[in-house]
């Protein structure tokens, strides 16, 4: 029973193993990058455009208005971080329709991989924002017996994107396995299109959650009233 | 009991109760997350996009506890770090 597609190796050399999740992984990227290539070589804005360009409209607009919705001001500016991250979530869960494909986030080392890229953005897009004594200044936020605190939380929601996102899209891959064992003929099916289900689900919660926490760090803090000076 | 056997055995009776009691108190969230959602669908059907979508982030995050445990369970079962140390 196998846990994770890490352990499918096609080519190993010394400590370097090209396994299916790697395989999988630049597959995606491929697929994303010479697709939006091959759609935006030729962008018309009249009424007449092709199924591709307004597949793609949909899907920029969609984001844009769901990053604003958030409370983040200028959604241009994060549309290509989060725009990625849901892109590659989604469709790497998309793509369990193709048979002998296993999803590249159902291992633990793609969904750590993205976690580390958010807890390396939030600060990035943070410091962008405010400056680097004013994000800083925000960690002892409200008081300094918080600091420690805030440390902590930034860990741990780090690890429990990965690990969310991780749980969710083996526990699918591993249903389907188990239930192809008991009961092969209708309920897999059923089960896979369920974890289509959780699997944009999930894309949709990486994304906002990713969202969610470049708005609190990019939050412009409102200077303190001043007192009414009386003469 | 030899040590192999005391590991089998805690491993496999802990990942039991781990699923069992792990999935017992996000249900209970859950139930409790829908049940309001519903009502306010039911006073306020305009802000009927909103509430959804906010009811299925907070799904998402209550569901995540009942991930950790199933993760934790299938550790246990499939690659169990004692077990493979006892093993070989």
């Amino acid at each position: 029973m196998r846990l994770s597609p890490d352990e499918i190796i096609f080519w190993q050399f010394g400590l370097f193993k090209l396994n299916a999740t790697i395989v999988f992984t630049w597959g995606l990227m491929l697929v994303l990058a010479v697709g939006s290539k091959l759609i935006t070589r030729k962008i018309s804005t009249d009424m007449r455009r092709s199924h591709w360009q307004n597949l793609l409209e949909i899907l920029i607009t969609g984001m844009e208005k769901q990053i604003e919705e958030v409370g983040l001001g200028q959604p241009r500016k994060y549309l290509g971080f989060l725009g990625t991250l849901f892109l590659f979530v989604a469709v790497a869960s998309l793509c369990t329709v193709i048979p002998g494909y296993e999803p590249p986030t159902g291992s633990l080392s793609t969904t750590a991989a993205l976690a580390l890229c958010v807890f390396v953005a939030v600060p990035f897009f943070g410091i962008a924002e405010q400056g680097v004594g004013d994000y800083l200044k925000s960690y002892t936020s409200p008081t300094l017996i918080m600091l420690p605190f805030n440390i902590i939380s930034e860990l741990t929601r780090t690890l429990a994107l990965a690990v969310r996102l991780f749980g969710n899209m083996m526990s699918g891959a591993m249903i389907v396995g188990i239930l192809l064992t008991i009961v092969p003929f209708i309920f897999p099916i059923i089960m896979t299109a369920l974890g289509l289900l959780t699997g944009m689900v999930q894309a949709y919660i990486f994304s906002i959650l990713a969202a969610v926490y470049i708005a609190a760090a990019t939050r412009v803090r409102e200077p303190k009233p001043q007192p009414n000076a009386e003469h | 009991m030899d040590n192999m056997t005391f590991i089998a055995v805690a491993s496999i009776v802990t990942a039991g109760i781990t699923t069992a009691f792990g999935t017992m108190a996000p249900a209970l969230g859950e139930g409790k997350a829908v049940a309001t959602a519903l009502s306010s669908l039911a006073q306020q059907p305009d802000a009927s996009t909103t509430i959804t979508r906010t009811l299925f982030v907070g799904l998402a995050m209550i569901e995540s506890t009942a991930i950790y445990c199933f993760v934790v369970s299938m550790i246990l079962i499939f690659v169990n770090p004692f077990w493979n140390h006892v093993i070989g």
